[in-house]
């Protein structure tokens, strides 16, 4: 209710305000005349600036509201609309049933009733200009920056076919039909022809991505059907371009050709391809760009920006698909620059467009709801009727035409169920309002064609997009996947396209995976070697473990509330869980075991955890491992005494000892010599096993367990700390198995004392002496961390380098 | 088994088709390439598949040749390798990847699923005890990861480690500290997977044009 009255507030705030200003304008101009009777009155009655013969005192207080009226203004519908925003999510069940685009024209209405009734003038968001220039690249930005790309690839072929040859059929199907509605005299539409009809339907046949998206976030259909309908919105805008373009010409004229005819075909070409060109150039130039960027890292995310808008303004210049060339600038650039930019630089980025694409996508709505009340409208029952019924029709039939063409080629036939989802969700939205007011004034129905637009789009709106989901949840049974994102998953995952790949290499026949085979390493020997700064190959599997680990390990630390240091919050953390826990100040060996359990408990939790990045809603959690890095570098600076940051203390330790014997026998005390103040810690004993270990990497590197792991599987040997440090075969693990009672890979080796299958061979785990090896050995992973961690220690500590 | 002549035998080609439910010129193509690949003799060695240039890019080959030779893959119930494999169960590997058709009733997907996730299991579970154990795991990530840039032995390690202590906490929960994890089972494993449409990414369109001359 609070955020209700908040919006209620908001509302009254902004209409007194702009009584005030506007009287207020009259207010200025009046006063200046009486203080000047002797002067010529000049033309703008600001306040003066020169003293006059009469004198006139320094005004105290003086108020100049048409200086600061459009950015005013501007702030205060976004923040309107962001009041809005907060408000539906007060009451958290609204936002399933009906989604927020609808909620978002109902505010818009009833913000628009208000300002009619006080005879203002909207601003002119959804005027052509803004809108195409302002309010939608952002959006499309952020569509095109988060598409999954590897299921686009995989069904380039049938987005493209649903989006051009559907919207086609769209099109010319209820451009005909609504003609046909014409001729009957009783609807009284007579003097709307042929040309008039095609232009809009071309323009209402367009499925909107905004709206789209919007609705099917929440409902997680299955990847393909959500990848066609996705693609479809985003790619249908070049059809549309064209035809609207060249009806708007063939309008005017009368008689239409067959020559014309075939240019239009030609002109679709010249601006399809030449979006998906102007798109790939600029998305190549700015990741190109970023590899050069590493010392001027606060404005890495302005290039990203900057040349996604350039290659929609180009393609806005030339007049071609500038929704394809902003979506390809995006899809082609991502993943480059992602690798190139730091961490911070990435979440920046990602964070700005999402920001972007969340106001512009608000504005839109709202003003939608806003503009529906206070234009004029023009309503024909028969028309309009028609419109809404045709699309229907005309769209089912589309798709169930061209999924029975299409279904052969696929390899997962689409369902009628599936169909009717992708029929269902063909919602219009706001680009075919501003397309229809971009119509110009020759045509003599306007004002119908907008009354019959914000119609359809009302319809689809609200009542597909509230009841697709009853119907979806309900009703039809399409097939839903529930994302897990886990590193099993991600590696079978892999497994399969490599096996599949490898068979259709057997028996000689080729698919997509032959293709994109061939176009990874087509990618690694050129464009890697061209638009990456450091150029190394890496595994997705690695990188989605990396993230897990950095997710797992900002968990841990948030669960103490405090720095891993301070021996209480191991106590918190313990109080927590209901194991048996005996306070002492002193930390035994049987407590260090029982923490250790429930340490390792915890982690089985917390691995399960999935981490999204592809919610609309939801922010990419790349921001956490900067607060890793520093969190855990303060910790370590209050533990230790500074100079030994040689010694890496990697306090994430904990999180895979397995938690077998005591650390007492494992680890013992060996005094470190200066560095080693709390003695009685685990955590400061961790470090001194670490330092044992002696990997002289900077205290931050390694943030996964990579290496601790093979640490804890032969720390069971119960030999001295060095040995320990060394893997053996099979004779060492026999021991090393009694121990891994905890662990879930015990049996791995327990039967494997006589194991043809030896153990990976000892790297030569490092002991002091030997470091330089440890080092050399991930120097991928390393390095790539290494950038950001340097930033992070240089620009918070000015430590140096180890 | 093994007698295949090199005249195309319709009636045998038939009950392969009936048998592995590809058509018949499905058959006749890949009888091709059979023949290409074994030098126009009867049976395949695992050294003429070592022959296929594009193959030796692929990280898991071994583990992809292995499964031809896998007696588990001919039927259910087989155990052991075999040296040299005929056509027909050069085609039985090969219906393992044949796309769902569009009128399968849920219970023919999901048995065309088990079946499909079966022989993933088995190319994992080397030593055929029916459970992938950690070791065997590390060995296929790692082979997994050997393509992808210089990583240590230790980042595959862990990760195989990771992922296998995802498994043992989807499948057996919260386990008491005294018991330990196997292997993962293939119960476990088809319940890992049960996210991922099997369909869509573990088949071959199998066309029915003859490409073996474009093959080397």
């Amino acid at each position: 209710m609070r955020n209700f009255g908040c919006l209620a507030q908001a509302i009254v705030i902004y209409l007194f305000v702009c009584c005030v200003c506007k009287s207020n304008g009259e207010i200025a101009s009046g006063h200046d005349t009486p203080a000047t009777p002797l002067l010529p009155e000049p033309v703008d009655n600001v306040e003066q600036a020169y003293p006059e013969d009469e004198k006139t005192n320094l005004p105290v207080f003086t108020m100049d509201y048409p200086r600061i009226q459009l950015p005013f203004e501007i702030t205060l519908w976004i923040l309107l609309a962001c009041f809005a925003k907060i408000g539906f999510h007060v009451y958290h069940k609204i936002t399933i049933w009906i989604p927020e685009s609808c909620l978002l024209i109902t505010i818009g209405l009833i913000v628009g009733g208000i300002m009619h009734a006080v005879k203002e003038d909207p601003p002119a968001v959804l005027e052509s200009n803004v809108f195409f220039l302002y309010m939608l690249p952002p959006i499309v930005l952020e569509n095109g920056y988060f598409m999954p790309t590897r299921p686009f690839f995989e069904n380039a072929g049938t987005v493209l076919w649903y989006a051009v040859v559907g919207s086609l059929w769209n099109s010319i199907g209820i451009g005909l039909s609504l003609y046909a509605i014409c001729q009957i005299e009783a609807f009284g539409v007579l003097d709307i022809n042929l040309q008039e009809n095609l232009l809009f339907a071309s323009i209402i046949s367009a499925v909107d991505p905004v709206a789209v998206i919007n609705v099917f976030q929440d409902i997680s259909v299955n990847e393909q059907l959500f990848i066609v309908i996705f693609g479809e919105g985003l790619f249908n805008d070049a059809v549309t371009v064209v035809l609207y373009n060249m009806f708007v010409f063939v309008a005017d004229m009368e008689v239409v050709e067959s020559v014309d005819v075939f240019l239009g075909v030609a002109r679709f070409f010249v601006v399809g391809l030449g979006g998906v060109l102007f798109g790939f150039l600029f998305g190549i130039a700015a990741a190109f760009t970023s590899r050069f960027t590493s010392n001027v890292r606060e404005i890495e995310p302005l290039f990203v920006l900057m040349y996604s808008y350039l290659a929609y303004l180009v393609a806005e210049l030339f007049a071609i698909s500038s929704i394809m060339a902003i979506v390809l600038c995006a899809l082609t650039m991502r993943y480059y620059v992602e690798a190139n930019v730091a961490q911070r630089s990435c979440t920046t980025i990602r964070h700005v467009i999402k920001m972007l694409a969340t106001i512009s996508e608000t504005l839109i709505f709202f003003f939608l709801g806003v503009v529906t009340v206070t234009t004029e409208h023009e309503w024909n029952w028969g028309y309009i009727l028609g419109t809404l019924i045709f699309a229907f029709i005309w769209r089912g039939l589309g798709i169930l035409v061209l999924t029975q063409i299409i279904n052969p080629f696929r390899t997962v036939p689409f369902t009628y169920q599936d169909q009717f989802g992708m029929a269902y969700g063909g919602l219009r939205g706001a680009i075919c309002f501003a397309l229809v007011f971009l119509l110009p004034d020759t045509i003599v129905r306007r004002k119908l064609f907008v009354t019959a637009s914000i119609a359809i789009i009302i319809f689809t709106v609200f009542i597909q997009g509230i009841s697709i989901r009853p119907l979806i949840e309900y009703l039809i049974n399409i097939r839903r996947t529930h994302k897990q994102e886990t590193i099993s998953v991600e590696i079978h995952k892999r497994l399969m396209e490599h096996t599949v790949a490898g068979i259709e290499d057997i028996c000689g026949q080729w698919s997509h995976h032959y293709w994109k085979d061939k176009f990874k390493r087509f990618n690694d020997k050129v464009f890697r070697r061209i638009l990456l700064r450091d150029n190394r190959a890496e595994s997705s599997i690695v990188a989605l473990y990396k993230r897990m680990e950095l997710l797992n390990a900002m968990e841990l630390l948030d669960t103490h509330n405090a720095d891993i240091s301070a021996a209480p919050s191991i106590v918190s953390l313990h109080d927590e869980k209901k194991a048996s826990y005996k306070p002492k100040k002193k930390f035994l060996a049987s407590d260090l075991k029982n923490m250790h359990d429930i340490l390792s408990k915890n982690m089985y939790k917390i691995r399960q955890r999935t981490a999204e990045y592809t919610s609309k809603h939801a922010l990419p959690d790349n921001s956490r491992t900067k607060e890793i890095l520093i969190r855990r570098h303060s910790s370590i600076r209050r533990s230790l005494r500074p100079g030994s940051f040689r010694e890496p203390a990697r306090s994430h330790k904990y999180l895979s000892l397995p938690p077998g014997e005591s650390l007492d026998a494992h680890f013992p005390l060996i005094s470190h010599g200066d560095t080693r103040p709390q003695a009685d810690h685990p955590f400061a004993r961790t470090r001194l096993v670490q330092s044992m270990r002696s990997t002289p990497t900077r205290p931050t590197r390694r943030l996964g367990t990579l290496q601790e792991i093979p640490l804890g599987e032969s720390s069971m040997a119960r030999a001295t700390a060095v040995d320990f440090l060394h893997e053996r075969a099979s004779g060492r693990l026999s021991s090393a198995s009694s121990s891994y009672s905890r662990s879930p890979f015990r049996a791995a080796v327990a039967p494997g004392a006589s194991r043809p299958a030896p153990v990976p061979t000892p790297r030569g785990r490092p002991t002091s002496t030997s470091s330089s090896s440890a080092r050399r050995k991930d120097p991928d992973w390393e390095t790539e961390e290494e950038v950001e961690v340097e930033v992070d220690l240089e620009e918070q500590e000015g430590q140096h380098r180890p | 088994m093994g007698g295949f002549h090199s005249v195309p035998n319709d009636q045998r080609y038939r009950e392969l088709a009936e048998k592995t439910g590809f058509s018949l010129e499905q058959i006749g193509n890949l009888h091709h390439r059979f023949k290409q690949l074994s030098h126009n003799g009867n049976t395949l060695r695992r050294d003429d598949f070592s022959k296929i240039p594009d193959l030796a890019c692929n990280p898991i080959r071994f583990e992809i040749i292995e499964a031809f030779f896998d007696k588990r893959n001919f039927n259910a119930h087989g155990e052991g390798s075999v040296e040299e494999i005929g056509f027909e169960e050069f085609i039985t590997i090969m219906s393992y990847f044949r796309p769902p058709s569009l009128h399968m009733s849920e219970e023919q997907r999901e048995k065309l699923r088990r079946v499909k996730l079966r022989f993933l299991f088995n190319m994992h579970d080397t030593d055929n005890d029916g459970t992938i154990t950690l070791q065997e795991y590390r060995h296929v990530v790692e082979e997994l990861l050997s393509r992808s840039g210089a990583l240590g032995r230790e980042t595959a390690k862990g990760i195989a480690d990771a992922a296998m202590l995802e498994v043992a906490s989807i499948s057996m929960g919260h386990m008491e500290p005294d018991e330990f994890y196997e292997g993962i089972t293939f119960e476990h494993f088809l319940k890992i997977l049960k996210g991922i449409e099997i369909e869509s990414k573990m088949h071959i369109r199998f066309l029915n044009v003859d490409t073996t001359i474009l093959c080397k």
